[in-house]
């Protein structure tokens, strides 16, 4: 066994006084969290960094709906499921449609369209809220899902459309060439051949759409506002209202609401990485 | 291209526009007919409906008058210059501590992306009660330790604005030392070890090999962070509320404030001011992705 040198001690001690902070800095707020997630009421708020007698109350509190904030829970995790999966069906299909489209058709006046989306990606959404919440008015769609589902869908469009359009450029012409060739139809070409190679983008853009549309509060709480109708988010966003809120409920419930789009990202994390940061910004 | 060129044979230059087009041609038109739809009626509708309600020269002088909005005009200026840039060095640096070999600080990247990963309103929500005066963890740490009261975090302007940005960091950090660490793996290796051989130092290998390969992508990085940063809405609203006193608003949190007072074309106003300083980002940033 050989002893590590003085010198690589010394680099490991050096990126360890890095990477503590880093990890400290990480997980701090989060490990908060958590801890009022488990703490009972009483311990909350003595300062301790683990409590004396951790529990599953909280949990059992949230899930059964038992406190005044809490009325609602189910509905409105139900809410935000469905508002998330109808955004990434979808932005997806819109999307696929579209880069199809522009791509692999070369529609007239495509490349235009393209340049339109890119242009909203672009536009801050805090910028368009306001616009946005008065345009659904006029659309009579305020208080209705479908709102919040149209404007998420609008803001996930432009990048879904823009990363897959690089993909599908990347596809050889021949593939098309040769299902032509076979006679396919262009319907035919979209679905047998075009779909099946696009996948794994796919899946990063159908994922990119639903977290999108599952972490969104300004719009949320814009378009929606009554208790049956509202998502998680916008809920936990209520319980600042109150100076009497129960803090260790409102973390356990917001602990349940990171779950699912933080499982998400880890399992899709290969897909994520590979379709979107290398989209996100080309050098 | 060959798809058109194989069937362009029908068509016919000088007919009816529906006589011209071939049939992928239709189909194209019609696939792309959705999101066309949604961009009229969810993007060009509101923007002229939003640009017209901000057509008063009234509502800027009005706009002039309002201390709030001077105030909320400085904070986005010191969020994006100050915030962003001391955001995008420190990814810049932690790049570089990402990609060292070793299985501890893969485990640990796998735990830094998790603000990313995780949605802002639980853990905005989190900091806040971490700061609170009377309950917080943070005072009552200070308390054990000193015996005093902390300090009213939250109740001073500066001290709110400094950690509305730090939770816009802390939240960003990660996706942005993401992007710079595929930046300095795409540069070759060969150059690293040809410097060790001069005996080049760690700042010379910065300064001649990353940087120079990783300037546009930094710059890039940074001005995009910009643009997007202007409509963070959530670090501010849910850590201070805009207070204390109206003084930590940015511009995406003062149009919801006028939304809110029924203020809407002050609210519109207030956007359109920003737009000369988007406008020239967002220009130029398509510039560089739409090649």
């Amino acid at each position: 066994m050989k002893l590590p040198s003085l010198r690589d001690v010394g680099t490991e001690a050096r990126l360890l006084l890095i990477g503590i902070p880093v990890l400290i800095w990480t997980m701090l707020p989060i490990y908060h969290m958590f801890l009022f997630a488990i703490s009972p009421k009483e311990d909350a708020f003595s300062g301790k960094l683990w409590p004396a007698h951790p529990t599953l109350h909280n949990f059992h509190i949230v899930f059964y709906q038992q406190h005044y904030f809490l009325r609602d829970f189910w509905i409105q995790f139900w809410n935000s499921v469905v508002i998330a999966v109808a955004v990434g069906a979808l932005t997806l299909l819109i999307a696929t449609a579209a880069a199809f489209s522009i791509s692999r058709l070369r529609v007239p006046g495509g490349r235009w369209v393209m340049n339109l989306a890119l242009f909203t990606y672009f536009i801050p959404a805090a910028f368009l809220a306001v616009p946005m919440y008065r345009t659904m008015g006029i659309y009579g769609l305020l208080n209705n899902h479908w709102a919040l589902i149209l404007a998420m869908v609008t803001i996930a469009s432009p990048y879904a459309i823009w990363v897959l359009k690089q993909a599908s450029d990347k596809l050889p012409v021949e593939l098309d060439e040769a299902a032509i060739m076979d006679g396919a139809t262009t319907l035919q070409l979209f679905r047998l051949v075009y779909v099946p190679l696009m996948m794994p983008s796919l899946v990063a853009i159908g994922t990119y759409a639903l977290l999108l549309a599952w972490n969104e509060y300004l719009y949320a709480f814009l378009l929606l506002s009554k208790d049956t109708e509202i998502t998680l988010p916008v809920a936990l966003g209520n319980f600042l209202a109150a100076d009497d809120s129960p803090w260790e409920l409102l973390m356990t419930t917001g602990f349940i609401y990171a779950l699912p789009p933080a499982a998400i990202y880890y399992a899709f994390k290969r897909y994520m990485v590979g379709g979107l940061t290398a989209g996100a910004v080309k050098s | 291209m060959a798809i058109t060129l194989s069937t362009s044979d029908h068509a016919i230059p000088g007919a009816p526009l529906s006589a011209r087009l071939t049939t992928p041609q239709v189909w194209g038109i019609v696939l792309l007919a959705p999101y066309f739809l949604v961009f009229v009626a969810f993007v060009v509708y509101p923007v002229c409906y939003g640009l017209w309600l901000a057509r008063h020269p009234s509502s800027y002088v009005a706009l002039y008058n309002d201390p709030i909005f001077a105030r909320a005009a400085v904070n986005t200026l010191i969020f994006l210059v100050v915030g962003i840039n001391f955001k995008m060095m420190v990814a810049l640096f932690l790049s570089g501590f990402f990609i060292q070999e070793r299985s501890w600080i893969k485990w640990l990247s796998v735990l830094f992306i998790l603000p990313w990963a995780v949605p802002s309103i639980p853990t905005i929500l989190s900091v806040r009660f971490m700061f609170n005066p009377e309950w917080g963890m943070i005072n009552q740490i200070i308390f054990k330790l000193t015996g005093e009261d902390g300090p009213n975090w939250l109740n001073d302007p500066i001290v709110a604005l400094t950690m509305a940005i730090m939770v816009h960091i802390w939240k960003s950090l990660p996706f942005w030392t993401l992007i710079l660490m595929t930046g300095r793996l795409a540069i070759s290796h060969d150059l690293f070890e040809a410097a060790d051989v001069d005996g080049a130092s760690w700042w010379q290998k910065f300064r001649f090999i990353t940087w120079p390969s990783m300037q546009m992508l930094y710059i890039t990085c940074t001005l995009l962070s910009m643009i997007w940063t202007l409509g963070d809405f959530n670090s501010v609203y849910l850590l201070t509320g805009g207070g204390p006193a109206d003084l930590t608003h940015v511009l995406a949190t003062l149009g919801i404030r006028y939304l809110r007072l029924d203020l809407l074309d002050l609210s519109m106003a207030a956007i359109v001011c920003a737009l000369p300083l988007v406008l020239p980002l967002v220009y130029f940033m398509m510039k560089r992705l739409s090649r």
